[in-house]
């Protein structure tokens, strides 16, 4: 089992880099791709099958896919190498220095594992995340929906503009 | 694990592989026989006693052909396309339940070789990661023929997925479980989920042929507007990869077919026999396989029968018709379990 965590984390690990430093588009999706599976695997380590496998068809599967199919569509399969003034890099990397820092402050006193949930090991199942989503979440789990539905109609009304 | 469980899921997994493939090889000369016969010829003859020998003629005869990759072509992708198609096609058999258990020496063996308790999602998500074998393939050829049917594919897939999800959700209310074990076993004794899910299954009989890129759903390599479609390009033994993935797919969906909603290995009357429970396995295994060979029966026969769709019917129907049919038919499962659960 520790023998796969650690092969798993190297994969994603790797492939999380590859996405940054490749530059032909349809390479970082392929290795965002892998990352992803690598990440599905996790799940499967932690006991939650039913996570894992959403995980893949959402992510890998539907996300993924209309991803590729963009560019595949636009032919993005050229190199883009864009260069930037010397003073827009520099004020890049302080920017996101200070976000980083603002991002650490907020929420390092939230990274106590052990403090509400303790671990289930039912958690990952269908089961055990209906009734989680259902009876203790029920509020979020509908508020996210309805949010999901605007996100919907939203893409429906810029389709019609053009039509 | 115990030793002798791991020895015998090892053994069982290769014979789910190598019956795969023979299925798969003599589906090839099944669909040329049907054809035949559907248009009045006699189809293939020569090799060996009415031409059985045909799928090993056409192997080696993929195999001996030259590898040819496009200059303008991306290597690396080029191979990779229908090395994830074969790979995806072949990953889907090992949540099916291919019979009940067996006992050899007083150990009990199952014979499905992971009883997973998502079994339902995972022949899905293998369905859905089967998209980019087409995808990548098609793309990584550099050739708008091949891009085009490449695209086509995955707006077929992504369109057909929905319905299909949305007929299974139905099929999940009934059943009360995502375990392809637990749904075989609740359907023994006639109880097959066809009865109680019609429309469910005729949705699903629709996306899967739409998923296995089946005519009349065969867009993405329609030769009359798109030369050969995705795999234009192909050359060889890849070509025979591609072309062979879609009747492993075939094999595959039909067994699932069979195992959601026709009984899977169960078999009519088979409690009224009387026989051992390792003579009961065996003969619900050929029935099992007999319910397969069927439907890979109805989707040649479908592929010799209809006309190809066009492209916007395809997409009208099934964003027009099969998704707002799959939601009525959840709607009405749900509302019948709801009124017969409050009695």
């Amino acid at each position: 089992m520790i023998f796969l965590f650690y092969l798993l984390s190297t994969i994603m690990i790797v492939c999380a880099l590859l996405v940054v430093f490749s530059k032909n588009p349809i390479n970082n999706v392929i290795y965002l791709i892998m990352c992803f599976i690598a990440m599905a695997g996790h799940y499967i380590l932690l006991n939650a099958q039913f996570l894992a496998v959403v995980h893949i068809i959402v992510y890998t599967g539907a996300i993924m896919v209309l991803f590729l199919f963009v560019i595949m569509l636009l032919n993005l399969n050229k190199a883009i190498i864009i260069r930037k003034s010397t003073v827009t890099r520099v004020s890049a990397v302080v920017t996101g220095g200070i976000f980083f820092l603002v991002l650490l402050a907020a929420t390092r006193q939230t990274f106590e594992i052990d403090a509400k949930y303790p671990f289930n090991s039912e958690i990952g199942l269908v089961s055990g995340i209906g009734k989680t989503l259902f009876s203790e979440f029920l509020l979020p789990f509908e508020i996210s929906s309805i949010l999901f539905i605007s996100a919907m109609v939203g893409a429906m009304m810029f389709g019609k503009k053009d039509a | 694990m115990e030793l002798t469980t791991i020895i015998f899921k090892t053994i069982f997994l290769f014979i789910i592989l190598l019956v795969t493939l023979v299925v798969a090889m003599y589906s090839t000369y099944a669909e040329r026989k049907v054809a035949a016969f559907m248009q009045d010829r006699n189809g293939p003859n020569r090799a060996g006693p009415f031409g059985l020998l045909q799928p090993l003629a056409d192997g080696l005869k993929m195999f001996m052909k030259e590898e040819i990759i496009p200059l303008t072509a991306n290597k690396y992708l080029f191979i990779l396309g229908p090395s994830i198609a074969m790979t995806t096609a072949l990953l889907t058999g090992v949540v099916i339940p291919w019979g009940d258990t067996l006992t050899i020496n007083g150990h009990v063996y199952s014979l499905q070789m992971a009883d997973l308790n998502i079994g339902i999602l995972y022949v899905f998500a293998m369905v859905s990661i089967g998209v980019y074998g087409i995808m990548i393939g098609g793309w990584a050829s550099n050739n708008k023929y091949a891009l085009l049917g490449a695209i086509r594919a995955a707006s077929q897939m992504i369109s057909y997925e929905l319905a299909m999800g949305m007929s299974i959700i139905a099929l999940v209310l009934t059943t009360g479980s995502l375990s392809l074990h637990d749904i075989v076993a609740q359907q023994h004794g006639m109880h097959w989920n066809i009865f109680y899910q019609p429309l469910g299954f005729f949705i699903f009989l629709i996306c899967a042929f739409a998923e296995t890129n089946r005519a009349p759903f065969d867009l993405p390599e329609c030769e009359t507007e798109l030369i050969g479609g995705y795999h234009t390009e192909y050359s060889s033994m890849k070509l025979g990869f591609y072309l062979f993935a879609e009747y492993v797919n075939m094999f595959i969906s039909s067994a699932v077919i069979a195992t959601l909603y026709f009984g899977g290995y169960n078999m009519p009357f088979i409690d009224q026999l009387g026989l051992s429970s390792n003579a009961v396995t065996f003969i619900g295994m050929g029935f099992f396989f007999i319910k397969i060979f069927a439907f890979i029966f109805l989707f040649m026969w479908i592929r010799w029968t209809l006309p190809r769709f066009r492209y916007d019917q395809l997409m009208n129907m099934g964003w027009k018709g099969l998704i707002p049919l799959a939601i009525f038919n959840i709607l009405a499962t749900g509302t019948y379990y709801f009124f017969t659960s409050l009695k």
